[in-house]
């Protein structure tokens, strides 16, 4: 069998004017949320802990633009991005931080399992590594029911160490099925960089051994993933089977709330805070006459407008009943 | 959460400071590995970044990347990486980020970890310690706050502790690391701040021994954990009722003290378990089944009762989470219906 290339995966056509336009609104509303989650979590409106994705935009975005509904995600423990990117509504997910009854899970499942299940999210995973094989199997079902359709798979660098990762990228490669694996490395696993602890140096490199193509992109370059995000889910798709997406990134702020950033240079940080993915696609933008700045103004604006409607509406929402804890452990109540 | 209530068990005349769970914990790690140049820590991001919960902060700097080893994010390989150093004479003591994450690793654990020495006749020794952050209270949600020592418990060849005071956290540790078998310990993450006395030097506390917290002669209370602390209060709330509770910290799942549970129980005539850990099959089970079994029952005059965690995954939402676990009113309210109703 012929090893497939990476070449396979750089021929995906730029997006037209609107969707570009759509893919900065995405990610202004990710960056938006964020900051305004983390915000939440200040003033103490928010408990638990949080995983930001502040940075990592364009691989969310990129990767899910050419999806269609009817296509699956599955996601990480830092998974905003990649719910708002699969096109959930925001104010939903606030009321899930929230703890509120109105959220995506009810107020039971909160940051870390944020999902949207009716828009195609699997769910985000608090086990790094959790969603992989789970995305091989959806990406089974879709072939076992003859649907056009394809999965998108999050994970990050630190999960490429965990069994799962190889043997859900085996079956993937061996029954060839319509799933992407999207490895979005930002050079971090919680404090252990991946020099630390990856024998290889390159994720995109292990594709090979499990018979798909495999390519590192610059993922903050929104039209970057783009090209081979969209090679990759054609190729799904029309039945070529899976690819390996390696979106090289940063994630600006700590690994979760509780992060002192002791593993990691103030100059790190501040040399990639110049790699920031939403000014390199504004300025992409405005050079190619695509959008002016008032265009972007008007942007930034609605998606404000978003997040503030949004937030109001996750704090006026109820609280879930306590007598109410174990409802929903099976459908129709409880067995024992 | 509620006010942790301090236990004295530092021992007649030893030299004690108030320190924190974490930094107990820390302290006998740091002296285990001055010690004994077998003794290596590994788990995720516990060099640099001081692990999830500071408690190996500094121990890198002291002791070097080859003795307090980061593994990548593989707790299956590192369960079996720190069993087979077992195997081969050195005395890994393995840090789970999650309890929960060990649920990847039950292959080395159960497997290989608590059957080889059985399994090669006796042949071969794992001097394993494994560390389990666990437990709800934290916001954390289903994966990241659950109470799953019963799993382990149930596993012939494991032991399993679950220190309720900074005290026993140091004493236990040290004692699961001279251990010629596996140890399996369940550290609340509620406990790592709540300070208590501990003696300055090392020391042991044994494996399979039950503490008797709080004398009384109207109800024996075992609690494990964090329970102990939220049962103690319970019984300074009854003791204004006019019932006097006797409080077990049972500290050591497997092996069990039974020994001291029947004797409490002729005492006090009564006996309510708590634990976080769901109830259903949880070690209150078996803790009431050893009861019922003995001749302590015949002296109950009232059934045994059991409070565990709801039967649901730990939701996320303040209230819900609250609701999954015993609180202190649902103790004293079970406590004071058993002595006041008999039920
Ligand atoms: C099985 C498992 N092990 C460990 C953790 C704790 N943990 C959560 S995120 C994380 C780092 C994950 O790194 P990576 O996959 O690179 O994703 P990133 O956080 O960089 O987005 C760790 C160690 C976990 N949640 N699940
Ligand atoms: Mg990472």
């Amino acid at each position: 069998m012929d090893q497939p290339t990476a070449d396979t995966l750089t021929q995906a056509p730029p997006p037209d004017a609107a969707r570009q336009r759509e893919a900065l609104r995405r990610m202004l509303l990710i960056r938006r949320f964020e900051e305004a989650a983390e915000e939440a979590y200040m003033r103490g409106a928010i408990h638990g802990t949080m995983h930001l994705s502040i940075g990592q935009e364009a691989s969310a975005v990129g990767a899910c633009l050419d999806l269609e509904t009817g296509d699956y995600i599955t996601s990480t423990h830092r998974g905003h991005g990649h719910c708002i990117a699969k096109g959930a509504d925001v104010a939903r997910m606030f009321a899930e931080f929230f703890g509120r009854e109105t959220g995506y899970c009810r107020g039971r499942g909160g940051s870390m399992h944020i999902a949207d299940i009716a828009g195609g999210n699997l769910g985000a995973n608090g086990i790094v590594g959790g969603g992989l094989p789970i995305a091989t199997g959806a990406a089974l079902a879709i072939r076992q029911q003859r649907r056009a359709a394809v999965v998108m798979c999050f994970f990050g660098d630190g999960a490429v160490n965990e069994g799962a990762f190889h043997e859900a990228l085996n079956m993937a490669g061996l029954w060839k099925l319509p799933v992407i694996f999207v490895c979005e490395n930002n050079k971090y696993g919680m404090s252990v960089s991946t020099e630390r602890s990856m024998a290889v140096p390159r994720v995109a490199e292990r594709a090979r051994a499990y018979g798909m193509p495999g390519v590192r992109v610059d993922g903050n370059d929104l039209f970057a993933v783009h090209r081979a995000a969209g090679a990759a889910i054609a190729r799904a798709r029309a039945g070529g089977g899976p690819s390996l997406i390696e979106a090289e990134t940063y994630r600006l702020r700590g690994h979760s709330r509780s992060d002192r950033n002791r593993y990691r240079s103030k100059e790190e940080i501040e040399h990639w805070r110049g790699l920031d993915p939403i000014p390199r696609l504004e300025r992409a933008m405005r050079d190619a006459g695509v959008l002016d700045a008032a265009g972007i103004a008007a942007l930034r604006a609605e998606v404000e407008a978003e997040i503030a409607a949004a937030i109001a509406f996750a704090e006026g929402s109820p609280v879930p009943d306590p007598g109410e804890v174990t409802r929903d452990v099976y459908e129709g109540g409880i067995a024992a | 959460m509620n006010a942790i209530v301090s236990i004295d068990t530092g021992p007649e005349g030893a030299a004690c400071r108030d320190i924190s769970y974490a930094d107990a914990i820390h302290e006998a790690l740091r002296s285990a590995l001055e010690a004994d140049e077998r003794v290596f820590l590994l788990g995720e991001d516990i060099g640099v970044y001081g692990g999830a919960f500071q408690v190996t902060r500094d121990l890198v700097h002291r002791f070097g990347e080859g003795r307090v080893i980061d593994t990548p994010i593989a707790e299956l390989g590192a369960a079996g990486v720190a069993v087979g150093a077992a195997l081969a004479g050195s005395r890994p003591v393995l840090e789970f980020q999650f309890s929960d994450f060990a649920t990847l690793a039950m292959e080395q654990i159960v497997n290989q970890a608590a059957k080889l020495r059985y399994m090669l006749g006796g042949n071969a020794s794992v001097p394993l310690v494994i560390r389990m952050p666990a437990g709800a209270g934290t916001g954390a949600a289903a994966q990241h706050s659950q109470s799953l020592e019963a799993w382990f418990a149930h596993v012939p060849g494991l032991k399993v502790v679950q220190p309720a005071t900074p005290h026993d956290a140091k004493g236990l540790l040290l004692a699961a690391i001279d251990d010629p078998d596996p140890v399996v310990i369940f550290e609340h993450k509620l406990l790592y701040k709540t300070t208590g006395p501990v003696p300055a030097e090392a020391y042991r506390v044994p494996i399979g021994k039950a503490a008797i917290r709080r004398p009384g002669r109207d109800i024996t209370i075992v609690a494990t954990g964090i329970m102990v602390h939220r049962a103690l209060e319970a019984a300074e709330r009854l003791a204004g009722r006019g019932h006097d509770a006797e409080v077990i910290d049972l500290r050591s799942l497997r092996p069990l003290d039974t020994a001291t549970l029947i004797d409490s129980v002729t005492r006090t005539t009564r006996l309510l378990c708590v634990h976080e850990s769901v109830k259903m099959l949880g070690i209150g089970a078996e803790i009431s089944a050893a009861i019922a079994e003995s001749a302590a029952f015949d002296r109950l005059d009232a059934p045994i009762r059991r409070l565990g965690g709801a039967d649901c995954p730990i939701p996320y939402a303040p209230g819900l989470e609250r609701a999954a676990v015993p609180q202190v009113e649902d103790i004293e309210a079970a406590a004071a219906r058993l002595i006041e109703r008999g039920e």
